[in-house]
């Protein structure tokens, strides 16, 4: 998923402001509604809080890394929440400004708006909120609505939520609403159910057994008036999903599997295949070992409120990546993202803890750490012998279900040691292997091979003093080439931290583009406010949040960002 | 809109300044185990509670709760308070987390923010953030990202609120 400056904004015939109005407009009725009854004593007993991030970049033109000027010399992104909460009643609003938006953003975001509103009462066994919310049913591969504030996302659904615990055990969800895009709303109308039973708390008799099994189910309908010109879509896009979960001292083992009915869109070339998902996530946490270990094969699975929509615009579902989310930035320089169209994969991670005072831990025990992920395309067949897979007005292709194909997506395999060496040292080292497919990734390129190396070094200088040290290394044919990285941060707790960082593409092909990225950065924090100045040139690259990616370009300049919570 | 916009405000200033009685929202949280619990049902009473969000792909945060494990036993033996960290990871990393935090050893409540329901509900902007309420669930103190020392910080304001 990758967001460029130029890319194209909404057509106007989606977006529905008048319909917007008309829902604020439900919302006040609402709120005079609720609010005088029985509530009024609870809210005068209440707290106001909240919290404030801004965000500003200047720009500069640097010929060399490819950064650019922008004519309004700098952007800015800012937002601040506030939020009410009295007893069993809570309400927010949230302010957002794109003035104009970041490079890296969406720029359909650009203006000043409260696009966030909501009410919300919550008593014993009923939760009922109006407004805008976010919903999460199950692992969210059949609805998922979040925000993002650092990649630009938000498909939040406005319009009325009911929860509901009929008994100890069971609980009801059932919404309908319409999701956000930017400071509008899209065409489409989401309704949807879900409910979930945990057997142990449902059945006397099993309540104190180890073993512990729920069960739930999930249904999701999206309607969308069908105005092509060349095919007959269906209108009304339904998808369902159950789920298992089973769990017994340290062991657990969740499922979900989502089905949705044909839906002809622009992210699968308008074909007339149903989709699934499927997700299978293992476990075992015991004393000092954890094991973790997870399948899942996507088939067509995008689920968005609009059929013509791209990048991370109206989505209904969430597709979790198969892969870890790596903090350190080399290694998170080839980031996998999940493909809707087709994928099947397996990831592991086994954390192991050396105990103190043993001859291996050393006095003050060490971490290790491996983790592993495959992803493959999903088998494709075509449906007759005349027809290329993924024509449009067709079922596109066949799958066979546990059939990978042999085009690889990524593989990745790394491994972390931790030890504390002393009282004031302490490291973290990592070795990583990667394999990467730009073309299916980023449709350019091939397949990058990568090994990558990272040391990252903290010395306890005095009390409260510290500095930390980090090299790393990313030695590729590919691409770009080799890659070095160093930073050096000095912190002063609890309130301040200075920090230079280098990243040198000293392995480029081209000798032009051997450059230097450097960047110095000074902050202040108290409590809860954060200051933070940065000077310096960013490499281009795609920043990933919770398995979710946006592509920011190179750029040279200033940074500020100021965040508060109060 | 503009009515909208100028009747919440309305209702903050009517409602909001008289009131400071800092209580836990009714957020639902979710155990290790998988259970559904209410934040207000995980407090104790009469103790403070210290909340830290983290997430298994924040290295700041990991290595602040890596640091705290090394020095809790003796943070347990000099004050009566509670810890609990909540994670935010959501269904790319979540069930790796029980693993992350038993393979690493750490002895603290930890419950799972499954769509950060919580993290919005407290105002958290980013991991790692930490808040610490008192005796009386009120909240006293709360402070964003993480230094090397910071769990010194921490301590002194917990041994202040567990007197």
């Amino acid at each position: 998923m990758f967001f460029s400056r130029k890319s194209s904004s909404i057509p106007n015939r989606f977006i529905g402001s008048d319909n917007s109005s008309f829902m604020n407009r439900i919302l006040i009725i609402v709120l005079i509604l609720i609010i005088p009854a029985g509530l009024f004593a609870q809210i005068t007993q209440g707290r106001l809080s909240g919290n404030f991030q801004l965000d500003a970049q200047s720009y500069r033109a640097d010929s060399t890394i490819g950064a650019v000027a922008v004519p309004e010399n700098f952007l800015t992104n800012s937002y601040a929440n506030f939020r009410y909460d009295a007893g069993d009643f809570s309400a927010g609003v949230r302010y957002e400004g794109y003035l104009n938006t970041l490079q890296g953003i969406d720029p359909g975001n650009d203006g000043v708006g409260f696009p966030h509103i909501f009410a919300q009462y919550r008593h014993d066994d009923l939760d009922i909120t109006v407004g805008s919310f976010y919903e999460q049913f199950g692992s969210g591969i059949l609805l998922r609505t979040w925000e993002d504030k650092n990649l630009g996302i938000d498909n939040s659904l406005k319009g009325f939520r009911v929860k509901y615990t009929p008994i100890d055990g069971i609980q009801l969800t059932g919404l309908i609403g319409q999701q956000r895009i930017f400071f509008d709303m899209g065409p489409g109308l989401v309704r949807a159910l879900d409910g979930n039973i945990v057997i142990n708390d449902v059945v006397p008799l099993l309540r104190d057994k180890a073993t512990r099994v729920s069960l739930g189910g999930s249904f999701v309908s999206n309607y969308q008036p069908d105005d092509d010109p060349i095919y007959i879509l269906p209108e009304n896009v339904g998808g369902w999903a159950s789920r298992l979960h089973i769990s017994r001292g340290g062991f657990s083992m969740e499922s979900e599997y989502a089905h949705k009915i044909n839906d002809p869109s622009a992210d699968n070339g308008f074909i007339y295949k149903p989709g699934h998902a499927l997700l299978i996530n293992t476990s075992y946490a015991g004393d000092g070992l954890g094991i973790a270990l997870s399948a899942k094969r996507v088939d067509n699975m995008s689920f968005r409120s609009c059929r013509n929509q791209n990048l991370s615009k109206l989505m209904i579902n969430y597709l979790p990546p198969i892969s870890k989310n790596h903090t350190y930035s080399l290694m998170n320089f080839y980031p996998y993202a999940s493909q809707s169209r087709g994928e099947m994969g397996l990831q592991g991670e086994i954390s192991y803890r050396l105990k103190r005072g043993t001859a291996l831990g050393g006095k003050y025990g060490t971490q290790l750490s491996f983790n592993f992920s495959l992803v493959n395309d999903i088998d494709h067949q075509m449906v007759n012998d005349s027809t290329p897979i993924w024509t449009s007005g067709t079922d596109g292709y066949t799958s066979e279900f546990f059939r990978f194909s042999d085009q690889p997506f990524y593989r990745d395999y790394n491994f972390e040691v931790e030890r504390k060496l002393t009282k004031n040292w302490k490291f973290s080292a990592i070795v990583q292997h990667l394999q990467y497919n730009q073309m299916i990734l980023e449709g350019k390129g091939g397949m990058v091979n990568a090994e990558i190396a990272v040391l990252d070094i903290t010395w306890k200088i005095k009390p409260k003093h510290a500095l930390r040290l980090e090299t790393q290394g990313l030695w590729t044919k590919e691409d770009k080439g080799n890659w070095a990285m160093v930073l050096a941060e000095y912190s002063v707790s609890p309130h301040w931290f200075f920090s230079v960082l280098d990243h040198y593409n000293y392995g480029n092909p081209d000798d032009t583009k051997r450059q230097h990225y450097l960047i110095g950065s000074f902050g202040f924090v108290k409590d809860a406010n954060r200051i933070q100045l940065s000077y310096g040139k960013q490499k281009e690259g795609i920043l990933c949040v919770g398995g979710v990616c946006r592509n920011v370009p190179a750029m040279n300049g200033f940074t500020i960002s100021i965040s508060s919570s109060f | 809109m503009k009515i909208f916009t100028s009747f919440i405000t309305l209702f903050f200033i009517t409602f909001g300044v008289q009131a400071q009685k800092a209580k836990l929202p009714n957020v639902e949280v979710k155990g290790l185990d998988g259970k559904m619990i209410e934040m207000s049902n995980i407090q104790k009473e009469g103790k403070p509670m210290v909340i830290s969000f983290w997430a298994t792909w924040c290295k700041p945060c990991v290595k602040e709760l890596n640091t705290i494990r090394d020095i809790y036993p003796d943070w347990v033996d000099e004050a009566d308070f509670q810890f609990v960290a909540i994670s935010i990871d959501d269904s790319r990393s979540q069930h790796n987390v029980a693993p992350f935090v038993k393979g690493r050893a750490w002895e603290y409540e930890v419950y799972l923010d499954t769509n950060s329901e919580l993290k919005r509900a407290l105002n958290v902007v980013n991991v790692p953030h930490t808040l610490l309420y008192d005796k009386k669930g009120k909240l006293v103190w709360q402070h964003s990202g993480y230094s090397v020392g910071d769990e010194d910080v921490l301590f002194e304001k917990i041994l202040q609120y567990s007197k």
